[in-house]
């Protein structure tokens, strides 16, 4: 039965969690929404977009994966709004943030090509001193246990390797953003292999 | 790096031996005793898509993971926690009740949290273009909803009792019925994308996905409980199925 939650004998303060499992191939019926790639606030006077593949173990693109991404506002504001999937009150359709507050929230599915793109603003320090980034979470069909991540946009690369100074350059590398050309930055996640990307643990 | 030895199971693998794969990854055990492995050969999807290095633990989380995205009335619709209605008839199948509260480690109710289940149609068959399995599709069953927790943390959806369904992990794999859960909690590192089970599905010891938690314990805690005082006459049979969330947030390191 599920416990009227007890704690666990390891640690007698604190309930164990419920385990995680795969978000598998039909979440895209549910939980992509309209506009969920548009983070920036209508009339945002210096948007960015940030894009890029997931990729596998082999090097392919995944086409069944959802990319999430929570981050500060331009002026490092961690307050996101409520309404990133408002509904329309005749139909109950969701018709998705109406523009005007930043939510924050990003939700994309990959295209049938691995490809995932959001449009948003750089995001400020979130407190004083602070190197300012991007929070991901990445879920897959084959993906057991979603995964975190950072994408660093390239201006705080000195931050980010102060940030973990034990990382080796190679692997530090795949939380970089690359700047394609103006207000254009490349992530791409890979799940397994050569470049793996650095996922984090929060215990 | 990867603590066990690469196995790979083939294409058009038999039950018996994703049975003996998934006994050996019993033995092993995951890094983490209350999650699936994500290295977990039985399923054989997994087997490109995880990580071979460990992920990196961040002890001291920044204020960007220990916030998260907050949702409010204009993200759910008085409909959303109905998957039987908004259709022009009704689903075909069990009508089912599936209620339970959202809990922290402390055990402290989580109110006002965005819940989201999509699950198939009574007859196994998702709404999905991609699932061509022969089984109907429900022109009265969309079989997606959402709802936010009330003050005491608890969520509540009236649905259909989703059927089983096969997939081409090997050779005649069927999932247990499910339904498919996704929370966020108050901290992003809470974020939880999880599936809940019914009780005393003959499927379980088959299934490879449920048994990627190889933990009996942690297991059980992915399956609800029938819950008769939450049944209503001649209307929908209840089930009840608590979750807790983990990972740091705010909320937490302010008790320490
Ligand atoms: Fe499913």
């Amino acid at each position: 039965m599920t416990p009227p939650a007890h704690p666990s004998p390891a640690d007698p303060d604190r309930l164990p969690p419920t385990p995680a499992q795969t978000v598998g191939p039909f979440f895209g019926y549910a939980l992509p929404f309209p506009g969920g790639a548009r983070i920036a606030v209508d009339g945002e006077p210096d948007p960015i977009t940030v894009h890029g593949l997931v990729l596998d173990g082999a090097g392919s693109p995944i086409p069944d994966a959802l990319v999430e991404i929570w981050q500060a506002d331009r002026d490092g504001s961690l307050a996101g709004a409520p309404g990133s999937l408002r509904h329309d009150q005749v139909t109950s359709a969701v018709v998705g943030r109406d523009g005007t507050a930043f939510t924050g929230f990003g939700r994309v599915p990959t295209d049938a090509d691995g490809h995932w793109a959001v449009r948003t603003v750089a995001p400020g320090p979130h407190r004083p001193g602070a190197v300012p980034y991007l929070a991901v979470a990445v879920f897959a069909r084959g993906l057991l246990h979603h995964l975190h991540t950072r994408i660093y946009l390239p201006e705080h690369a000195e931050g980010l390797r102060a940030q973990f100074p034990d990382l080796p350059e190679g692997r530090l590398g795949t939380l970089l953003a690359q700047r394609e050309r103006a207000g254009v930055y490349r992530f791409d996640i890979r799940l397994q292999g050569e470049r793996e990307t650095v996922f984090f643990d929060f215990p | 790096m990867s603590r066990s030895p690469r196995t790979s199971i083939r294409d058009g693998a038999t039950q018996r031996e994703i049975d003996a794969a998934m006994a050996a990854a019993d033995r092993v055990g995951p890094p983490d005793p209350h999650h699936p492995n994500r290295d977990y050969p039985p399923y054989r999807s997994s087997a490109l898509r995880h990580p071979r290095h460990a992920p990196l633990p961040v002890v001291d989380p920044e204020a960007v993971e220990l916030t998260g995205p907050v949702f409010g009335v204009t993200d759910v619709s008085a409909l959303d926690n109905d998957l039987t209605l908004g259709q022009t008839g009704e689903p075909a199948g069990q009508r089912i009740t599936v209620t339970g509260r959202v809990l922290d480690r402390t055990g402290r109710p989580m109110a006002g949290q965005l819940v989201e289940i999509w699950q198939a149609n009574a007859a196994g068959r998702y709404a999905h273009d991609l699932d061509q399995h022969p089984a109907p599709l429900d022109p009265n069953f969309t079989g997606f909803g959402r709802c936010l927790t009330d003050g005491d943390g608890e969520y509540s959806f009236t649905s259909i009792r989703p059927g089983a369904y096969p997939w081409r992990n090997h050779l005649n794999a069927w999932r247990p019925a499910h339904i498919h859960f996704s929370l966020f909690g108050t901290a992003f590192t809470q974020r939880m994308v999880t599936q809940m089970y019914f009780p005393g599905d003959p499927l379980f010891p088959y299934d490879p996905v449920l048994r990627s938690v190889t933990d009996q314990a942690a297991r059980d805690r992915l399956v609800a409980r029938y819950d008769h005082q939450l049944s209503l006459p001649e209307w929908t049979l209840g089930y009840r199925w608590d979750i807790v969330l983990g990972g740091p947030s705010r909320t937490l390191f302010e008790d320490r």
